[in-house]
This record gives structure tokens, sequence and C-alpha cells, in this order.
């Protein structure tokens, strides 16, 4: 069991709510997983900026002062790339005017043993282990604004809790997966990724899924044909969300064990594990609510 | 058959005629969920509740054994009436997984939609769902009737031993399953018929019990415009012939 909560807003004038509104839907399904949680937020001033690239890193402490951290950047990079290092609870955001790929490889070069857990123009990553609540206070989700929010709190049981093993998976530009679920033949998917060369974090079933996704879309699926085609090799169950820097999609397997509810009006389109996380959102009285058929791919774009 | 019910019995008359007019409101937002099933266990026939904002909460009016009434205004969570005995709740909105999960008898009717395993492993009562219901409505159904105003999805009245279950739209993949004894009736279309269910001609009888079931919902549709499906009655006892089929 896991829980998700994920909000795209459709109403710009909405934006600066994003992160109350995450944050009181993700209170309903601490529940479902109290051991580990994890934030993707777009497009949220403060964290990413246009033209800019970030990278989100596993923790606070890098094993190295944030000021080392942003001269090495520099150097390896340029002045006019204005490397900026901030510290946001348990994440550490580092950001630049450069192509992500470039960003990429001067962080793992300056700081060869970090996890990058999110990267993109316009997506940050954060996540940790703990009480899920504690984890969005920690990175101040209640203030933050944005176009789209992801959360999920993990109930563990394909691997270890750690902040690493935390959902969201963001693996490609912007791309960021959760799931609810396990899937069985993980295993198998990741020795043929590999053999890709396909690199991986952790040894968890979902990185796994995030994986796959990337790798179909850099071979040129769109979205939904890429969740169509995880269908078809993957085994287990799942509820999965996958953002993009403009896009949210669902699907269930076709077993539909998972659950999964979405609401949707003229302003937003938001999807939960249960209904009671999307209760309190304004306008729920007069939204469309349905549960999401198994086996379909449902998308929407902003 | 073992049946661990008590025989259905009436509500007194003097009971309803004296308790009648007692209605207690309920604010979920301010109460939790546990008082109100504590009242609700602790009530004597004829008592009614009207609960405000559920707000998708679990679990509530659980466990009633007594002729009450109890309107939610709302969409309840997870298990809402599960184990009802005797009572009526009414839920003006949508309900989670697991509605009314092994009713034994009185009545329990959604008008929104109702999510997975609706009404499973009832023993008896009745359960209307005005909209859709998900997946696995009425799995291992063991006497209750279920009327359902719109579509069910995919594995509905599976191993279903007891009971009618009454489908106004379409049903999903593999309706009935390994079923024993249940009866189906669907007006729409079926996606497919699961192992060793079949179409069954519709005789006056099923008809009749079908337009009781109808009018009970209070619903409208002509029982001739149904089909009836049931046991196929191949695989009840085990038979190496049929180990594919299982």
């Amino acid at each position: 069991m896991c829980g998700i909560a994920a909000l795209q807003l459709r109403n710009p004038s909405l934006h600066p709510e994003m992160g109350s509104l995450l944050s009181s839907m993700m209170c309903q399904i601490v529940d479902r997983g109290p051991d580990s949680a994890g934030l993707a937020v777009y497009d949220t001033p403060g964290l990413v900026s246009k033209g800019t690239s970030t990278v989100s890193l596993l923790g606070k402490d890098q094993g190295l002062p944030v000021d080392d951290i942003a001269a090495s950047l520099e150097s390896l990079l340029s002045s006019s790339a204005a490397p900026a290092v901030r510290v946001v609870g348990d994440t550490t955001l580092v950001s630049a005017a450069v192509g992500t790929d470039l960003l990429v490889k001067a962080v793992s070069e300056t700081l060869p043993d970090s996890t990058i857990i999110g990267r993109g123009e316009h997506v940050a990553v954060m996540k940790s282990v703990g009480h899920p609540m504690d984890i969005a206070a920690e990175h101040g989700l209640e203030a933050m604004s944005g176009r789209q929010g992801l959360s999920h709190t993990r109930m563990a049981t394909e691997s270890a809790v750690t902040a690493g093993g935390s959902h969201p998976f963001s693996v490609a530009d912007d791309l960021c997966l959760v799931h609810n679920g396990s899937f069985s033949n993980h295993a198998t998917i990741r020795r043929e990724l590999k053999r890709e060369g396909v690199v991986f974090d952790s040894d968890n079933d979902t990185e796994v899924g995030a994986r796959y996704i990337a790798s179909r879309l850099q071979q040129g699926d769109d979205l939904e044909t890429a969740l169509t085609n995880l269908g078809k090799v993957f085994d287990g169950f799942y509820t999965l969300v996958v953002t993009t820097a403009d896009s949210m999609a669902v699907v269930r397997d076709p077993i539909a064990c998972k659950p999964a509810i979405i609401a949707e009006t003229d302003d937003y389109v938001a999807m939960a594990s249960e209904y009671r996380a999307l209760a309190a959102l304004p306008g729920i009285e007069t939204a469309r609510i349905f549960e999401p058929e198994p086996g379909k791919v449902y998308t929407w774009s902003l | 058959m073992v049946t661990l019910t008590a025989p259905e019995t009436h509500a007194p008359a003097a009971a309803a005629q004296e308790g009648a007019t007692e209605n207690a409101a309920v604010d979920l937002a301010d109460s939790p969920v546990r008082n109100l099933n504590q009242a609700l266990h602790d009530a004597t026939d004829g008592q009614s509740w009207t609960v405000t904002n559920p707000g998708g909460k679990h679990s509530l009016a659980v466990g009633i054994d007594a002729h009450v009434s109890v309107s939610i205004n709302g969409h309840a969570g997870y298990y809402a009436a599960g184990m009802h005995q005797k009572g009526e709740v009414t839920i003006t909105g949508n309900a989670g997984v697991g509605l009314a999960e092994n009713i034994m008898s009185g009545k329990v009717h959604v008008h929104g939609d109702a999510s997975q395993s609706a009404a499973a492993t009832g023993h008896g009562g009745l359960v209307v769902i005005d909209g859709n219901a998900g997946a696995r409505c009425g799995i291992s159904m063991k006497g209750v009737d279920i009327v359902v105003g719109g579509n069910i999805g995919h594995m509905s009245a599976f191993m279903a031993q007891a009971g009618r279950l009454v489908v106004c739209g379409d049903a999903g993949d593999a309706l009935g399953d390994s079923i024993y004894e249940a009866r189906i009736y669907v007006k729409g279309n079926v996606a497919s018929l699961g192992a060793d269910c079949i179409e069954k001609q519709m005789e006056s009888e099923h008809l009749d019990e079908l337009g009781a079931l109808l009018a009970a919902a209070g619903r409208a549709e002509n029982p001739a415009d149904f089909k009836r499906y049931g046991s196929a009655r191949n695989l009840y006892h085990f038979s190496v012939h049929n180990s594919t089929s299982y």
C-alpha cells in the first residue's frame, strides 16, 4: 500500500495555492504509506527558474560546503552559467544557465557520490525518510506555488526504506513517476535495460518503471504510447502517475487492484489514491469525479 | 446450507411509532467517525441519523444491527455500511471500496457510484447503486440482492453463491466467473462471461423476481429487456477433464 496525490492546475490564479492544496491532499494519504515520502513540484519560483536547468540531489549534506560546490561548478561550466546551490529541507538543489546534460555532468564531477533525484528546467524533486507531513513541512511545501505537483507516501515492499527508494523517480528531464503497487518482473527488465546501457541508482522496482518509460520516450514514444508499452512488458500491480513539464498521465494495471480516483474541473485535474484526499479541493462539489478504468491510459496537458 | 443470521424480524410497530421522530444530526467535520458508529451500535429501532461532511472518511455507519435509518450527505470512503443488518443507509454521493461488505439484511442505497468490491460476500439485504459500480461487484455474494443503475466492472459476481445481481447498464469482463447459484440479470452488454457462467432462458419466475427487484430499487426498466446469466454447473465437482477451465 502506498498513497498518491497529484495536482495539475489549469487556472493560473490557483498557482500560488499549489503547495497548500497538495499539502492538504497529501495529509489524507499518510495512512497509506507512513515510512517515507517524496514530492515533485513544477515551475515553483525559488526552486527553478526559466532559462536555467535544475538538478535535485538527495540529502542536504553533500560533503562539501555549498559555496565550494558552486565554485567548482563555475570552474567546470563558466561564470556566465551562474551556478547556484541551495539546500531546501533534506534536498540540495543545483541550478545553472546551461543545458541539463551539461549541469548533470558537472555535478557528477564535483560530487561523484551524490544521487541525482530530479533534473530539468521545470521540476524540483524532494524526498526523504520519515513522516510524510514532516518531510513536506521541512521542504516548505505549504508555501510553494507552481503549475503541477506530485506527492507520494510510501509503504515499502520491494526494496528497503531509504530516501533513495522513495518516490517520485525522476530519471529524465522533467519526467517523474510515482507508483502504488509492485512490479513482479522488474529484475528481468532491469537486466535488459542494463544491457542497453541504462544505469540504475537503487534496487527499487519503480525505478525500473521510470527508466523504462524514459527509454521509450527517448526512442520516440509519446507518453501515452510509452505507458501502453509499459503495460505490455511489466507484470504486477500498479497505479502510476507520470508527470512531464506540461502533462500528467494516470494508468492502472488491467486487474485494477490499486485504487485511483480523479476529480476534474475547469480549474484543475487532481488524482489521488482515495477520495478523502480530494474532499477539500475548491469546487469539488461540482467536479467530475471518476475512477480510471483498468488498463486505460489517461493524459492531461497544460 | 447453514445460515448464520437470525430470521429477519420487522421492527416492532410500537417502537417504530414512538421513536420515529428522533433524528440526530452528526457533522463529521467536527465529530469523529467512531462516535457515530458507537451511537449506531447503541441505537434502538426507529431512530434516524443525518450525517453531513463525510469527506470520504472510511468505515462510516458500519455494524448497524437495528431498524435505524442513516442518511449520509456526501461521498463516503472505504467500507461504508459494512456488516450491515436490519437498518437502512442512504448515501447521497459516491462510495469507496467495499460498500456494504458482508451485508446480512436491511438496505443500503448509494445515489452516486460505488468503487470496487461493492456488497462483497453479502448474505442478505438489498444494495442499490444508482450510478456505476467498479470491479468485483458482488464478489462471493451469498444471498444479497444488488441492483446497479449503471455499469459494473470486471470480475463481478466472481464465485457468487446465492442472491441476485441486477445490472441496468453493461457488465465488464469475466462476469460470474466460477458462479454457483446466484442469478445475474444484465440489460446492456456483457464484455465477456467468466468460466462456467452462461446465458440462461428468462422464464416467467425470473421476470417476476426481476420486476420485484427493480421495483424495490425504485427503477422503471422493463424486465423483458434483460438477459439472465447463471451457472452451467460444470465446475461444481473437480474433474480432471476440466482442469484447464478452473
